[in-house]
């Protein structure tokens, strides 16, 4: 199919955004040294470790790396569970 | 004079470091500069033929570090311009002939007579790109709006961080603005927000960079070139001009205006 058919029949997906998209992701990895496993790694580990302290909400927990200029920030936005605090003793 | 000394590198290969190396050059020079640009490319020589110098080799980089020769011998004088010499990598001998502090002690002893020595490096992040990096003042970092140079350019960036070496400035080279006009090329926009670094080239695609190349005269000879032209910019915002990067409309030919719809 020659390209002004793609324009009028709007088959084709946009290749520079899909390229832009893949290539974010591509370089968090490349820049942390971290694969997608070892990020899925590190969310459960730290999750796990905050649980051991205080009473969260383990669905509405967010960790993302984020991009700020050429560093790298990992962004952990924890929502703490409220209602009343038992004391014991 | 001192002479500041600038890396041209990219990571991956076959992105226009050479072509970018040559024309910075002889933008530079046409400006009035005294130039002299490196080969650090050993084993796999190429800014001789890009200038067009291949026949005038008699004594190499290599020779020099290895004091078979004076300096001075091994700087090859270019067709064109008077102020600009070459000293070519050797071709029969590997990156380990020569270490960082050889690179070092070479440029500076070039740095009280010229006002820029431009260093063209190996492709990859191996040796070689340490002997290129160790004199450096400025790092331009040479990328095409493709996803593997994307990449490749974002981990050179990073390596020249670590070594202290940046912020590395970007060149864009290749950049086909009709296909980014349709949406099938990263942009501009897209590569700088992607590598987070300074832009200080924009290179538009040109046949004329090919042609001039088999003629053994970088396109920057010709100023009215698009390429060309692109290339003095450069070279003027590294004397540190400031100067706005044209527009990259394009002229569409008849036909796919015809069929143009949106």
């Amino acid at each position: 199919m020659p390209s002004w058919m793609y324009r009028i029949t709007g088959s084709r997906a946009n290749s520079a955004n899909q390229a832009k998209e893949r290539l974010k992701l591509v370089l968090i990895h490349d820049r942390t040294d971290l694969t997608n496993e070892e990020v899925d790694q590190l969310k459960a580990e730290l999750m796990s470790v905050i649980r051991k302290y205080i009473e969260i909400d383990p669905g509405a927990m967010r960790i993302v790396i984020n991009h700020d200029g050429r560093e790298q920030r990992l962004v952990a936005d924890v929502p703490l569970r409220t209602g009343p605090r038992r004391r014991i003793g | 004079m001192t002479a500041k000394v600038v890396t041209v590198t990219s990571g991956k290969g076959g992105v226009g470091k050479t072509t970018t190396t040559a024309n910075l050059a002889v933008a530079l020079s046409m400006d009035g500069a005294k130039v002299v640009c490196i080969d650090g490319d050993i084993g796999l020589r190429n800014l001789d033929v890009i200038m067009g110098l291949e026949n005038r080799i008699v004594y190499d980089l290599v020779d020099v570090v290895e004091g078979r020769c004076r300096l001075r011998q091994a700087m090859i004088r270019d067709k064109q311009n008077p102020e600009l010499y070459l000293i070519p990598a050797a071709q029969t001998r590997d990156k380990s002939a020569i270490s960082p502090s050889d690179m070092v002690r070479l440029c500076d002893e070039l740095r009280p007579d010229f006002d820029w020595i431009l260093i063209d490096s190996p492709a990859g992040i191996e040796r070689g790109f340490r002997n290129v990096l160790a004199p450096a003042d400025i790092v331009i970092v040479v990328t095409n709006p493709e996803v593997s140079a994307v990449r490749d350019a974002d981990r050179i960036i990073g390596l020249v961080e670590a070594e202290e070496k940046g912020p590395a400035q970007l060149v864009i080279n290749r950049l086909n603005a009709s296909m980014v006009k349709r949406g099938d090329m990263l942009s501009v926009e897209d590569v700088t927000e992607l590598l987070a670094v300074k832009l200080i080239g924009i290179v538009p695609e040109d046949e004329m960079v090919i042609s001039s190349a088999n003629r053994g005269t970088p396109v920057a000879n010709d100023a009215k070139s698009r390429a060309g032209q692109a290339f003095h910019d450069i070279a003027r915002r590294l004397q540190g001009e400031e100067i706005v990067f044209p527009s990259l409309d394009v002229k569409e030919d008849f036909f796919k205006k015809l069929f143009r719809v949106n």
